[in-house]
């Protein structure tokens, strides 16, 4: 009589695990019986016989305690999880940043043993959230994306608020998630608890794709296609649910040889050539075209087509900074309020056209909804190219309010380009140059008067304790100015000062920030962004660092002295949750009320503070070299001397400063 | 509208009686300083008014502040992200105090004179 539980213990029949996903029954238990014998058994029609569970007789107790998966069979042949590891190594992925966890744990050990843990590199971290960061910030330096493993369910959990950032940064990851999902089969107690059916629904809101594979083959198709949608523009994380089975798994020594498919990379969408013409029409008859940025430049290549496109027209550029898009020294950079004069603006990946058009002031007018007011005249007219239009989604709308385009594309803005300023050139009438020319001269003088009047108010509170946050980027910039150096962090808001004083000219010399504004990003960020830095000939990194940002997850120190990252940390410590503070505070007043601050300095619940942090000794405890907390700014200049020397020598150093709150 | 109003009106009597009763308070800026402490100026405006781009529009407090009538009406009255600050929340002895301590803050060196400002 046959069981009717075929797989229990002593049923006498094994299915393979893989059937009810993939369709196909192979003889023998996966890993149980050789391959041999399995096949033999399998061709003279008969049953392989069941060998004895290993499982001690405490295993569900210990699995339950410690959330160890026991073995259960010892797999001949060639793991799946070498096949994967094979995949992964065609596509040129560095790194591995990750948390390690056991539904994952063989991959782990084929990345480790069988792929000599090169190429990629595992790095070790304390936080899935780190990992991700970590991704988010190299890439963003190295134009190459990393993948990261986590654990099904609560490792993912972790790691969404990193995937979030980078979606809305519209950067790749490869996430990989374990996850055991064949119920029948899994080790009891806690595995059961970290699997889930569809572990890639936690994120499938704010990824570009997922999948979840059922065989090898599948893996690999699978893997090459994560890659190149995340790869392709706009740019965006990609996740794949890894079956703990499906790695475990030998390679079948029969059937179709396993195959792994060639990444070949996908050309960017660009903007129709009609619209393109359009444009080009409007911007080259415009009597003061405006242009405004935010994730435009990709590469390098699309900061000097920025520059081509501004300098053609004499157009004033508003960089968002997302990017480092725009030198900041140019003659034609300018501030947001430049669209108030404008005839023509082109937005260039905005994530958010109707804000740079538009003001919003949170003052409670409107039922307490704020009031909203057009900073353009009605007549002007707006292009956009954006990427992103050809990827929306409708839970997690980070497109933001509508606004109305006259002449919209759907296509990257920097493939775009190349042919936006062959049509203007050709648009341009004769008669239009000299008044372009006087355009330029305009924008020089208004240039040079905003860069005295911009240093002018970072002298003010020079002297002052705690130290203000022109004189914290100042120092910072004085120490490294001569070396090549790259901005990889300015979390907290120091109000904008590196982007204002700081020479900004190199397509590395600022990352731009977070994305989803989750705070967190930072720190992981910076780590990653410094690896990349490294590996690319000793450039040097520095973040300003906020407090806030540092304790979601600290771990990522020891992350960077671990792994030898080279990177300078310099706090903005204003023991506080700031933007926080202040929107407390604002409500309190709105209602007519002394806000409660209790001992603090900030309304109850959103100071660091009553004990202060000791992030110096935070940073050393975990491997760093650290100096702090710096209170009077005569000091602050020499404490970042030293510890740029520090770094110069391939360690990470962090400089505690008590800050000013913006 | 009427919300609006009533602030207009709230602070013509506000400047009113400062103005009006002159000498009525002795303006301390060292009772200033910590007013603007306690009252959460400093949280947009920095300890020394210095203000920021990111939270009070580049507005700058210190050192030259605004007339007193211009800077009391604009606290009362504000509609801006700024919300007003009625006399219920900050008295107009503490608002006195408070102009006063903007008014003690020296005023900054000339940048061509900080050789970091001059890289």
């Amino acid at each position: 009589m046959a069981s009717r539980n075929p797989g229990a213990k002593g049923s006498g029949l094994k299915v393979d695990r893989r059937k009810f996903l993939a369709g196909v029954a192979v003889a023998g238990a996966a890993g149980a019986v050789a391959p041999q014998a399995a096949n033999a058994a399998a061709a003279a029609g008969a049953t392989p016989a069941r060998l004895p569970s290993a499982l001690p007789p405490t295993a569900q107790t210990v699995a339950a305690e410690t959330g160890a998966v026991l073995d259960t069979a010892r797999v001949p042949g060639k793991p799946g999880s070498d096949y994967m590891v094979d995949v992964i190594k065609t596509l040129d992925i560095k790194y591995v940043p990750a948390n390690c966890a056991s539904s994952y744990r063989a991959i782990h050990e084929s990345l480790i043993d069988y792929g000599g843990n090169k190429m990629p590199e595992f790095l070790t971290c304390m936080h899935e959230e780190s990992a991700v960061g970590m991704a988010q910030g190299y890439f963003k330096i190295a134009g190459k994306p990393l993948m990261t493993l986590v654990h099904g369910t609560v490792g993912l959990q972790h790691a969404t608020m990193g995937i979030y950032n980078a979606w809305c940064d519209r950067v790749p990851v490869i996430i990989m998630g374990g996850n055991d999902l064949d119920a029948a089969h899994r080790p009891p107690g806690v595995p059961t608890f970290h699997s889930a059916q569809d572990i890639n629904a936690l994120v499938r809101d704010f990824t570009k794709w997922d999948d979840t594979p059922v065989s090898l083959q599948h893996f690999g198709q699978s893997f090459v296609r994560a890659y190149k949608i995340a790869m392709t523009p706009p740019y965006g994380p990609v996740m794949i649910s890894l079956d703990a089975g499906l790695q475990q798994e030998p390679v079948k020594e029969h059937g179709p040889a396993l195959y792994i498919p060639r990444y070949v990379a996908e050309s960017p969408p660009a903007g129709d050539p009609n619209a393109v013409r359009e444009a080009a029409k409007l911007l080259a008859n415009a009597q003061n075209p405006v242009i405004v940025v935010d994730r435009s430049a990709r590469t390098p290549n699309g900061v000097r087509l920025l520059v081509q496109l501004a300098e053609l027209l004499q157009a004033k550029v508003i960089d968002q900074q997302n990017r480092m898009n725009f030198p900041t020294t140019h003659y034609l950079n300018a501030q947001p309020g430049a669209v108030s004069g404008a005839d023509v603006i082109i937005g260039l990946e905005l994530s958010d056209y109707w804000a740079t058009v538009n003001a919003y002031t949170d003052n409670g007018e409107n039922d307490g909804v704020g009031a909203n007011a057009t900073r353009i005249k009605p007549d002007t007219k707006l292009i956009s190219i954006s990427s992103v239009d050809l990827l929306t989604k409708a839970n997690y709308q980070d497109f933001q309010r509508f606004q109305t385009i006259d002449v919209a594309m759907a296509g990257d803005a920097e493939t775009t380009l190349p042919s936006l300023i062959e049509a203007i050139k050709s648009e341009i009438p004769n008669d239009r140059k000299a008044a372009i020319d006087k355009r330029g001269e305009a924008a020089r003088k208004a240039f040079a008067d905003y860069q005295a009047r911009t240093r002018q108010a970072a002298a003010i509170a020079w002297d002052t304790s705690p130290i203000s946050t022109a004189r914290l980027s100042m120092e910072i910039y004085g120490a490294i100015k001569d070396l090549d150096w790259s901005l990889v962090a300015s979390e907290g808001n120091v109000s904008n000062w590196p982007n204002r004083l700081w020479p900004m000219e190199k397509h590395h010399q600022w990352i731009g920030r977070s994305g989803g504004y989750g705070v967190g990003y930072g720190a992981p960020a910076s780590v990653g962004a410094a690896l990349a830095n490294r590996d690319i000939g000793g450039r040097f990194s520095v973040s300003i660092q906020s407090d806030g940002d540092l304790m979601y997850a600290p771990g990522v120190l020891w992350t960077a002295a671990r792994h030898k990252i080279p990177l300078l940390a310099v706090m903005h410590n204003n023991r506080g949750y700031h933007q926080e503070l202040m929107h407390v505070q604002r409500l309190s007043t709105f209602r007519d009320r002394v806000a409660n601050i209790g001992n603090d300095l900030g309304p109850i619940g959103t100071s660091i503070m009553n004990p202060d942090i000791e992030y110096h000794k935070l940073a050393e405890s975990m491997g760093w070299w650290a100096k702090g907390p710096i209170k009077d700014p005569a000091l602050l200049g020499p404490a970042i001397k030293e510890a740029v020397e520090v770094v110069k020598s391939g360690q990470p150093a962090l400089v505690n400063v008590w800050t000013q709150p913006r | 509208m009427r919300r609006s109003m009533f602030r207009v009106a709230l602070a013509a009597f506000a400047v009113s009686a400062v103005l009006g009763q002159g000498s009525a308070f002795a303006a301390s800026a060292e009772k200033g300083k910590a007013a603007f402490t306690k009252f959460g100026c400093w949280q947009c405006h920095g300890f020394q008014g210095q203000g920021s781009v990111a939270t009070s529009n580049g507005k700058i407090l210190a050192p030259d502040p605004l007339p007193w009538d211009t800077f009391s009406a604009f606290v009362r009255t504000s509609n801006t992200n700024m919300p007003p600050f009625t006399a219920k929340v900050v008295s107009d002895e503490d608002l006195a105090d408070i102009y006063a301590y903007l008014q003690s803050i020296p005023k900054p060196a000339d940048y061509k004179s900080i050789p970091l400002l001059n890289p």
